[in-house]
């Protein structure tokens, strides 16, 4: 075979391969050059090997954060998915309901975060917020700066408000993309609505909710504007998630070094659940057992 | 033998009249082709026959009892459609096994049935696999499968071939007119393809603006159109149509091309017409003495595998010549076509048929 030479293809990934290196590979490999080196300032510095790594694995102020990290993303899946599919199977599909509906539901979407922490700020005080005022009417002592299990559901009631509607809008379009032909047939055959649920409507929408599954997920477990204006991670650390804990260590306390061993731990266990998620899901829909 | 009737069924959704007085008789046993183009009713029109939708207006009875109430669940009914529909997450077997499993049959009669049917429609190697590890038309067998194998009173299928390749349309349609011929049921099959109603032969209903403009055998109704309406609808490529006005055994158009009447055609009383020809009647070389020679101008020359459709110009008006082979001719060339005077169709001022041509025991064959 004539293997002709020609080099100018290189040209044409260039541009790619340049913008990978800067928004990903250089940043990452930085990292990694710290994870494995003391730094005391510029020219004083000593590698140390895997130091860091151990460190940031026996730190029990990680496995805390870890844990709770863990839980509150489980919650906040285990709440948005199932929420999220039922509000989209309850919404109108024809006239003018459905753009007003979309609308409405996008809006939280369309909000940056810290404004979303900062509106949940206000909402959930005793004295000028309208959720912490009710419920301060009802005679419940809701007080989520000082009370922990308060600061907890405050977050996981902001997180479900402000990304609930990207599940809704993800099944929607999964439901709608259903031919009217499913319904039919499923009727001539004598299914009830639990079973149109179950066998067509689930199956179908396995693609959109791997998709949200996954977003929701990596962005959960990323988590940190909103409870960081919200709670600030307290009281004490009960509302520290995994990103906040990293905050501090790098940008309060400027332990580089650790810092960015557990950015990399962090980043290969996001890698690592994702496909986790996406193999389960993906056997679930093509029924491999 | 069960007979489903419908009697002057209209349906109105807000203002649009979907089903315009439409009265039918069909029987068990047979074939019912229901041929018209998209928006035609066919839909419309098997989805009352189902119990989908109820009509506005008028009454569908079965076996002689009023089911013009009663929900599709309530009737013996199956359906399949130009989607693949199939239950995603079941297996082949508990696809087809699905309808049977709702009405409660008992496991041993649920395996003979499902195994039989798969055997029918050659999927039985396939029992294991889920619908989304199918081809197309191995999906299309599954959904007939399933309407099938619950050995419906009424089995609908709306432009179930539609969605699959030339190749697996004709493979199917094949087996399907045999397992129909073995059913006992009442087939409705909706097409907008007049060579599939032909294929299909049984009986033909034919469609257009919610109405059901013609019924009857299927060879009966391609013979003898009814109307222009029909005519156009039950013929692929169109009927090619000409204006004339005839007086002394003459028929002439308005832009002078004169045509000798003959056979019988030359009783026709003077008045003006509408002639007939289809695409097939006309030649591009003479065939009998008395063809009528004419000129035209090459528009566009389609050749489809074994035949070539030419699309040309004569006296300001379009024809299309349906000719076996192929024949590549120039766009812009001149032609000579020959027509048959004897396979004129002749419609009156209304739009109504007034002569067919006679059919020979040879046209029976196309």
């Amino acid at each position: 075979m004539n293997k002709t030479e020609n080099n100018k293809a290189w040209f044409l990934v260039l541009p790619v391969v340049i913008l990978v290196a800067f928004s990903a590979v250089i940043p990452l490999m930085t990292v990694v050059n710290y994870s494995v080196q003391d730094i005391f300032g510029p020219g004083q510095r000593f590698f140390v090997g895997d130091e860091w790594f151990r460190e940031t694995l026996r730190d029990p102020r990680l496995h805390e954060a870890f844990l709770r990290q863990l839980l509150f993303t489980g919650t906040i899946l285990a709440i948005q998915i199932p929420l999220g599919i039922a509000i989209a199977l309850t919404l109108p599909t024809k006239g003018w309901g459905v753009s007003a509906c979309l609308v409405l539901l996008a809006l939280p979407l369309l909000m940056p975060w810290n404004v979303v922490g900062t509106i949940w700020l206000i909402f959930a005080r005793t004295d000028i917020g309208l959720a912490g005022w009710s419920l301060a009417q009802l005679g419940i002592d809701f007080n989520f700066t000082g009370d922990p299990l308060h600061a907890w559901i405050t977050v996981v009631v902001m997180d479900v408000w402000h990304w609930t509607p990207l599940v809704v809008l993800l099944c929607y379009s999964g439901l709608r993309a259903i031919p009217d032909a499913f319904y039919q047939a499923a009727q001539v055959d004598g299914a009830g609505a639990w079973a149109v649920f179950r066998y067509i409507q689930l199956p179908k929408l396995t693609g959109v909710l791997t998709i949200a599954v996954l977003l929701r997920f990596m962005d959960s477990f990323m988590i940190y504007t909103e409870p960081f204006v919200l709670t600030g991670g307290g009281p004490g650390n009960s509302t520290t998630f995994l990103s906040q804990f990293l905050a501090t260590a790098a940008v309060g306390r400027f332990d580089i070094g650790p810092a960015a061993a557990f950015s990399i731990i962090y980043f290969l266990f996001i890698l690592l659940f994702s496909w986790l998620f996406y193999t389960a899901i993906t056997r679930i829909s093509t029924g491999t057992r | 033998m069960t007979i489903m009737a419908l009697k002057r069924v209209t349906r109105l959704v807000g203002e649009e009249l979907h089903l315009d007085d439409v009265s039918l008789n069909l029987q068990s046993g047979q074939l019912y082709v229901l041929l018209g183009q998209t928006s035609a009713g066919k839909t419309s029109l098997l989805r009352v026959m189902a119990g989908l939708d109820r009509p506005s207006e008028g009454q569908v009875m079965l076996g002689g009892v009023d089911v013009t109430q009663k929900s599709v669940r309530q009737r013996n009914v199956a359906m399949v459609y130009q989607q693949f529909v199939n239950y995603p997450s079941f297996t082949v077997y508990d696809n087809i096994a699905s309808p049977l499993r709702l009405r409660g049959f008992r496991r041993a009669e649920v395996d003979r049935r499902v195994k039989e049917t798969a055997e029918l429609l050659h999927i039985e190697a396939l029992l294991g696999r889920l619908p989304a590890e199918l081809s197309g038309g191995q999906q299309q067998r599954l959904a007939i499968a399933r309407a099938l194998v619950k050995e419906a009173d009424l089995l609908l299928l709306d432009e179930p071939l539609v969605n699959l390749d030339y190749k697996l349309r004709e493979e199917l349609r094949t087996e399907l007119k045999a397992l129909f011929a073995r059913r006992d049921a009442i087939v409705v099959y909706a097409t907008t393809e007049p060579m599939e109603a032909l294929i299909m032969g049984g009986n033909v209903v034919v469609m257009g603006e919610g109405r059901a403009l013609q019924a009857g055998p299927t060879l009966e109704v391609y013979h003898r159109p009814g109307s222009i309406r029909v005519a156009t609808t039950f013929s692929d490529p169109a009927m090619n149509m000409i204006d004339v006005s005839v007086r002394d055994g003459q028929a002439r158009t308005k832009t002078g091309l004169a045509l000798p009447l003959r056979g019988s055609l030359a009783n026709l009383g003077p008045g003006r017409y509408r002639l007939g020809v289809r695409a097939n009647h006309l030649f591009l070389q003479r065939r009998r003495e008395a063809d009528i020679e004419l000129e035209g101008e090459v528009d566009l020359a389609e050749i489809s595998g074994s035949e070539t459709f030419v699309h040309l110009r004569h006296n300001n008006l379009d024809w299309v010549i349906q000719e076996e082979g192929v024949h590549p001719l120039q766009r812009g060339s001149a032609v000579t076509f020959y027509l048959d005077p004897e396979k004129l169709y002749v419609f009156g001022d209304t739009g109504a048929l007034e002569l067919a041509p006679a059919t020979t025991p040879l046209d029976h064959a196309a």
